[in-house]
């Protein structure tokens, strides 16, 4: 059986939203993301069939997103004996279980015009059997990275039981210029650094861009009036409008509810900074959390009903968590350290965070109810987490230290490993991963 | 003030004394013209091509009087040398009337950068509101923080995580006023 999807020029994806592993089976092949070590799994992703010269790419970044995650090791190219003749063609297991491959990837690339489609089959090479149904991704051929993220998405989602997250955009702010007369710039670009758009140019100062759930809108702060407000942009079409104008009150620190309706953030008056909800749509705002003390970084849980926060009202940063409805706050973080800038996973298990003890910064998570505190990271100055939208990797920010020190993207997965600097040719902080593109 | 004996005439009085009473010496003070009896030299003159209402500038006040007061690590209480400052800040806004300001509030690098947003607004309120005690209009005075974002020194150390950990008043004037 093969499934068609087609990748349109609005990235509206017809039929969608592929529910996976098809086919029955006993035990499918499976790599589990746990904290034990685990060996990476052997697949092999021979060239591409067809002639388009774009099959070439296309597999490369299929492969890129595969080894990226650090679950998936690739069988060298000269190591493989075997290669399909056809696709569709039946499949020679005892080749590929003589290099020990453990999966196998067969694909084909078709070009018509500006047009691209790509077929893809997952084997499990020890059953020597199908994964999974093939598909086929029809795409502009500009597109082509898209069907590429789209295909890795599959098998990434077949092998690890996960739901998958290439094929998803980050917005940033990119920084350049001295230290002390930062130049800062939002933009948006594919999870692994690719197809940068941006999003406003350098003629004021911008921070900390935040996804819709729907990944169509930005809120961040900017400071273009002169004094830190929120505005609201559209991606599709990079038009922005402010949403606070106050001019006795600073604003900053947005972020959606999942819904789109809510946006909460921080708001401060006479210098004493709480935590306020805005109607969206109607630019009307209430106060949430209410103290004397520093109250900001709020962000929602998957099911829109709880913001968990940062305050430093027992003396210096913990985390926070209130329901919506308003309250009187839970404290969820009781270690050694200041804790900051959480984010809610996706997925709805885990907290994200920035912890600082002494003088070193940490990305870490915990479970919703502080229990379970997990340190992934350690360096001079990490921050602002951000989780890919499977739940299952967290990007942040990474600077180094002394005058010329850079901030730099980087990403770990929740297990701790596989910490690798994003690639991109320039300087960066304030990660936003957006949702799973349909 | 320096005043020299001179000995005028030193050889009549010597000729004289024989036969008279000695006559007193006299004395003459020579005085330096660009000092004043007040115990310090006023310069009356030009200076940096301003006048005496060269202290009417943002440049007097950023420079003269201080514009930046410092604070300790996470802290937003002002120190006995902010205070000292502030005073003087106070003073020259309560006699320069035509100006207004904006009250900046910095962080260190360490720290988020959310934090530091609020606990740089915290700074600059305390300035803020340091000044408004001291009789400064409220409505003369707004304030902004920029967190970590502008740090006056740039490494990583605490020599200029001390500098950063500010809040500077940035005057401009209004053209209303005198």
């Amino acid at each position: 059986m093969l499934r068609t999807l087609t990748l349109t020029l609005s990235m509206a994806l017809a039929a969608a939203s592929a529910a996976l592993p098809a086919l029955a089976q006993d035990g499918p092949l499976r790599i589990e993301i746990t904290d034990g070590v685990t060996e990476p799994m052997a697949v092999a992703i021979p060239a591409f069939h067809g002639d388009a010269a774009v099959a070439q790419r296309i597999r490369d970044v299929v492969a890129a997103d595969l080894t990226g995650t650090g679950l998936f090791r690739e069988i060298p190219k000269d190591a493989q004996v075997a290669r399909p003749g056809s696709f569709g063609e039946a499949i020679a297991y005892e080749d590929w279980r003589a290099v020990n491959a453990q999966a196998l990837v067969s694909a084909e690339v078709k070009q018509s015009g500006e047009a691209i489609s790509v077929k893809f089959r997952l084997y499990d090479v020890y059953a020597g059997q199908a994964q999974g149904d093939g598909m086929q991704f029809d795409a502009r051929a500009g597109d082509w990275r898209r069907a590429a993220h789209k295909i890795a998405d599959q098998i990434y989602a077949r092998l690890t039981g996960e739901q998958p997250y290439f094929d998803s955009r980050v917005a940033f702010v990119q920084e350049t210029g001295p230290k002390d007369a930062r130049i800062k710039r939002i933009g948006v670009m594919d999870y692994d650094g690719q197809n940068i758009l941006w999003m406003t140019d350098s003629s004021s100062l911008v921070l900390a861009p935040q996804f819709s759930r729907d990944g169509r809108r930005l809120v961040y702060t900017s400071f273009d009036s002169g004094f830190p407000q929120i505005r609201v942009m559209e991606v599709a079409t990079v038009t922005s409008r402010a949403l606070t104008q106050d001019a006795n009150s600073m604003a900053f620190s947005p972020r959606f509810s999942p819904d789109g309706r809510w946006i909460a953030y921080s708001r401060e008056q006479g210098g004493n900074t709480d935590i306020w909800l805005m109607d969206a749509a109607s630019g009307a705002q209430r106060p949430l959390v209410q103290s004397p003390a520093i109250d900001t970084a709020p962000s929602f849980s998957p099911d829109g009903q709880r913001i968990v926060f940062e305050s430093d009202r027992s003396g210096n940063p913990q985390l926070y968590v209130v329901g919506v409805g308003g309250g009187e706050p839970t404290r969820i973080s009781f270690g050694d350290g200041r804790y900051g800038s959480p984010a809610w996973s996706p997925k709805g298990d885990l907290i994200a965070f920035t912890k600082q003890v002494g003088e070193r910064f940490h990305i870490a998570t915990m479970r919703v109810d502080g229990s379970g505190e997990k340190t992934l990271t350690e360096s001079f100055l990490d921050e602002s987490p951000t989780w890919a939208p499977n739940g299952r990797v967290v990007m942040f920010t990474r600077v180094t230290p002394g005058g010329n020190g850079q901030p730099r993207l980087h990403s770990v997965d929740i297990t701790g490993r596989n910490m690798r600097p994003l690639s991109l040719d320039f300087a960066a902080s304030d990660p936003s991963w957006g949702p799973l593109m349909p | 003030m320096i005043a020299w004996k001179k000995p005028v005439a030193a050889a009549l009085l010597l000729a004289l004394a024989a036969c008279a009473q000695p006559a007193p010496p006299v004395t003459q003070t020579v005085v330096d013209p660009y000092a004043n009896a007040a115990g310090g030299a006023l310069y009356q003159g030009q200076l940096a091509g301003g006048t005496l209402g060269a202290e009417a500038t943002a440049e007097y006040f950023n420079n003269t009087i201080g514009n930046t007061v410092l604070f300790a690590a996470n802290q937003t209480a002002l120190t006995g040398d902010a205070r000292a400052i502030l005073a003087r800040q106070a003073e020259w806004l309560n006699r320069h009337t035509n100006f207004t300001a904006v009250v900046q509030g910095h962080a260190e690098e360490t720290g988020t950068r959310e934090y530091n947003l609020a606990l740089g607004a915290r700074r600059a309120s305390a300035v803020q509101e340091y000044l408004i005690a001291q009789g400064v209009a409220s409505d003369r005075l707004r304030t902004l923080s920029f967190g970590k974002e502008r740090p006056r020194e740039v490494c990583s150390d605490e020599a200029c995580y001390a500098n950063n950990r500010r809040a500077v008043t940035v005057v401009s004037a209004t053209g209303a006023g005198s």
